[in-house]
């Protein structure tokens, strides 16, 4: 745990720890931002913020600046970062005429008017 | 005095802006400037991205994920934009308890991050050591089913195991595809004889 | 100096020689500042004081050459279409021909009350031209204006291209917010209409920005540069009757990307006042506008580089008088310093040719703007790609429509792993460079 002194992260190079906790905060951020707005717009904003935690993860796995092992995920974490990029685009897309949809259904856009299924 | 190692300056900066922005996309209540600083925080994102030598994903990420999708939120964002849903507060109940699970899970993931031994920092020597490599083609290959990146590696197995992917990009193709014309599908104008029930719905 | 990851750059076989000191060929500045030594005293002890200076450097350069472009291209604006509506312009201000008018101009905007209309969203109000104004800045970083041996350029990307492009993108988030913030409905319209237009003209630029980059092997532009050294017989342009199309779309589509007439309905007068910079005025009102001259003379650049041969003029003259970097520094200096005009004056032609459209062409309608990307740009892109790949793979070292054959040297692949310093040439690699022979690893 030492390392997360101030002085220390100034002089001393970081590891993949400091990325896995910089992706650990944003995924929380994430996932709040997914249970706690109300509007469908933020909600989705929430998801990216999540996909965009897995990405610095991947990054950080294979970067050979954090970790030159044997075991480093090398390249793969960048391919994989490309195809969760790619689909994060895809998802919004979707998503978002879907939200449109609801929209134009229920002229509202709070998650909560969306409720038809309970019966 | 040790002399002060500027890549992890670097880091504090940008990992520094991008999870500020993220807590200001949460506490934020207003949709267009939750985008706002969702573009920001990405942008920073990015930048941790190039500071870890993956400098054709940073680009890719500002070029995708900042540019394209967002001016998507932004659309859709405008596209609903209407005084009353601009600012939606959430229940003071649902932060308590979003607050509460959400720093239990920080907490966690937090303290796993530390106990893994080989996540930890390098030495300064070793890192300073470290040659930056060329990323472009390698990825261009690994896509096209040609992994070139370690190509001495001496275990068979794990050489096997470095496969390329091609398989999973015409995936991801023929899955752009579909989203392209589903989205389109799914946004496309009602027509006429929808449009009173949108109408009587909405006034109540 | 470690190798610090935050330049990770291209590291040639080149660099090899330049020995112990870790830093590469890339922050020329910071090296020179490191080196250079009064009477056997280092003046510039510190790495870190270096790379500031450094950067300092590149940042005032750029800023500058952005801010006084954007005067002079006002200026040019207002003479070229004064000549093309049979008046005169400017002429008072400055002496003869008013070249001092946009600065005159700009006095007086500064003297401007900075307004804010009732009901905006502040913060992102003052924000937004800043924003417009980084990116077009921004894109400056990684676009060089001199090749070579030691390219002159703020920071030496592997991803040169891809780079540039994505940072422009972001161009179009200052508009959005200035249209959303203004909390006027003409403002919101020429945001929307200027998002729609822009995401959209990213598809064909990408299609023809990625032709060049297929025929020169790599996404750094000093590379893609470089490559067209010689004859302009030898400039992308007139590889094949594909890149000259290609071309001509890229041009279109980089003009409809930097919101210039005729496709300029972001800001269209006649519908809606003056679009999404309706309501400011004064300094910000400017710094839009020096952001879309920025990005104006950004795409020209790129499409100098990447299709009219960058920094070699049409004839080798540098080479021919000698000034190149192998004939010692002063040399080599000038040959750069003439690579530089080359390619500040190939971008305002280029300039000078999106003003010449602008005054001749009628504005379209938004939805002839979007035929024009998705029915024509975006097909005619994609099948120039494919002619284009199909002609390098069928015709290698073929130029100018065929008839010429190409000097080696200038079609080699001179980038990515193969050449990587810590990788040695053997057989097994070169075995790799002939595609799919070997390690097909599915």
């Amino acid at each position: 745990m030492q390392n997360l002194i101030l002085a220390n992260l100034l002089t001393e190079p970081i590891g993949v720890a400091h990325y896995v906790v910089v992706s650990a905060f944003m995924f929380t951020c994430g996932v709040l931002c997914m249970a706690t707005k109300r509007n469908v717009l933020g909600v989705l904003m929430g998801v990216e913020l999540v996909l965009n935690a897995a990405s610095i993860n991947l990054i950080a796995f294979g970067s050979p600046f954090l970790r030159n092992d044997a075991n480093s995920l090398g390249l793969d974490g960048q391919l994989m970062t490309l195809f969760v990029i790619v689909l994060a685009a895809a998802e919004a897309a979707v998503a978002l005429a879907i939200a449109l949809n609801f929209y134009n259904n229920h002229d509202s856009i709070d998650v909560d008017r969306a409720d038809e299924l309970l019966g | 005095m040790q002399e002060i190692y500027w890549p992890s300056v670097f880091f504090l900066l940008f990992s520094g802006i991008s999870c500020a922005f993220a807590v200001g996309v949460l506490l934020s209540q207003n949709i267009v400037r939750m985008a706002f600083y969702l573009v920001l925080s990405l942008a920073a994102t990015s930048g941790l991205f190039f500071l870890a030598g993956a400098d054709f994903v940073g680009a890719m990420q500002l070029m995708i994920y900042v540019g394209g999708t967002l001016v998507l939120l932004i659309f859709g964002v405008m596209l609903t934009s209407q005084e009353r849903f601009i600012e939606m507060h959430t229940w003071a109940g649902d932060w308590v308890k979003a607050f509460l699970a959400g720093g239990a899970l920080l907490f966690i993931l937090v303290s796993a991050a530390f106990s893994v031994p080989a996540w930890q920092s390098m030495d300064r020597a070793e890192a300073e050591a470290v040659v930056a490599s060329k990323t472009v083609t390698p990825l261009g290959m690994g896509l096209l089913g040609v992994r070139v990146d370690k190509p001495e590696e001496p275990d068979a197995a794990r050489r096997d195991g470095m496969a390329g992917y091609l398989f999973q990009f015409e995936i991801v193709s023929v899955h752009l595809l579909v989203v392209l014309i589903g989205a389109a599908y799914l946004a496309r104008a009602k027509r006429k004889r929808d449009l009173p029930a949108v109408q009587s719905d909405g006034s109540q | 100096m470690s190798s610090c990851p935050v330049g990770a750059g291209s590291r040639d076989k080149r660099d090899d020689d330049i020995g112990s000191v870790g830093l590469k060929e890339e922050p020329q500045v910071a090296q020179f500042l490191l080196d250079f030594t009064i009477f056997g005293f280092d003046v510039c002890p510190w790495p870190w004081l270096a790379y500031t200076i450094a950067g300092f450097v590149h940042v005032v350069l750029i800023l500058n050459l952005v801010a006084v472009s954007a005067l002079v291209f006002i200026w040019l604006e207002r003479k070229i279409s004064g000549r093309i509506q049979d008046r005169l312009g400017p002429t008072r201000v400055g002496g003869k021909f008013g070249w001092l008018q946009t600065l005159a101009d700009g006095l007086k905007l500064l003297t401007k009350e900075d307004l804010r209309p009732e009901g905006s969203d502040g913060m992102l109000f003052r924000v937004a031209p800043y924003v417009s104004f980084c990116a077009s800045i921004a894109a400056f970083i990684a676009i060089p204006f001199a090749g070579g041996e030691y390219p002159w350029i703020a920071q030496h990307l592997n991803t040169g291209v891809f780079f540039v492009l994505a940072v422009m993108g972001l161009e179009v988030f200052g508009v959005i917010l200035a249209g959303y913030a203004s909390a006027s409905k003409w403002s919101l319209f020429g945001a929307m209409r200027e998002a729609a237009q822009v995401v959209t003209y990213e598809v064909p630029l990408g299609m023809c920005v990625v032709v060049p980059v297929l025929l020169s092997g790599s996404l750094d532009m000093v590379v893609i540069g470089d490559r067209q050294a010689g004859l302009f017989t030898n400039w992308l342009v007139f590889h094949d009757p594909f890149t000259f199309i290609t071309f001509w779309v890229y041009f279109t589509c980089a003009m409809a990307s930097v919101n210039r007439a005729p496709f300029d309905l972001a800001e269209a007068e006649s519908e809606l006042v003056a679009g999404f910079h309706t309501e400011y005025s004064g300094l910000r009102w400017s710094f839009f506008f020096m952001a879309e001259y920025g990005s104006m003379f950004a795409v020209s650049i790129l499409a100098s580089i990447l299709f009219l041969g960058g920094w070699h003029g049409p004839f080798p003259i540098t080479e021919w008088l000698g000034l190149t970097a192998e004939n010692g520094a002063v040399l080599g200096y000038l040959g750069q310093l003439l690579g530089l005009g080359n390619v500040l004056l190939k971008g305002t032609i280029g300039v000078c040719v999106m003003i010449w459209v602008r005054w001749t062409l009628p504005r379209l309608r938004i939805d002839q703007v979007m035929a024009v990307c998705l029915k024509y740009c975006t097909p005619i892109a994609a099948a120039m790609f494919l002619g284009a790949t199909f002609w390098h793979y069928s015709l290698p070292g073929k130029n100018f429509f065929g008839l010429l054959n190409k000097p080696a040297a200038t079609y080699e692949v001179s980038e990515g792993w193969q050449n990587q310093a810590s990788q040695p040439e053997t057989e097994e690699h070169l075995a790799i460079s002939t595609p799919l022979t070997k390690l097909g690893g599915q």
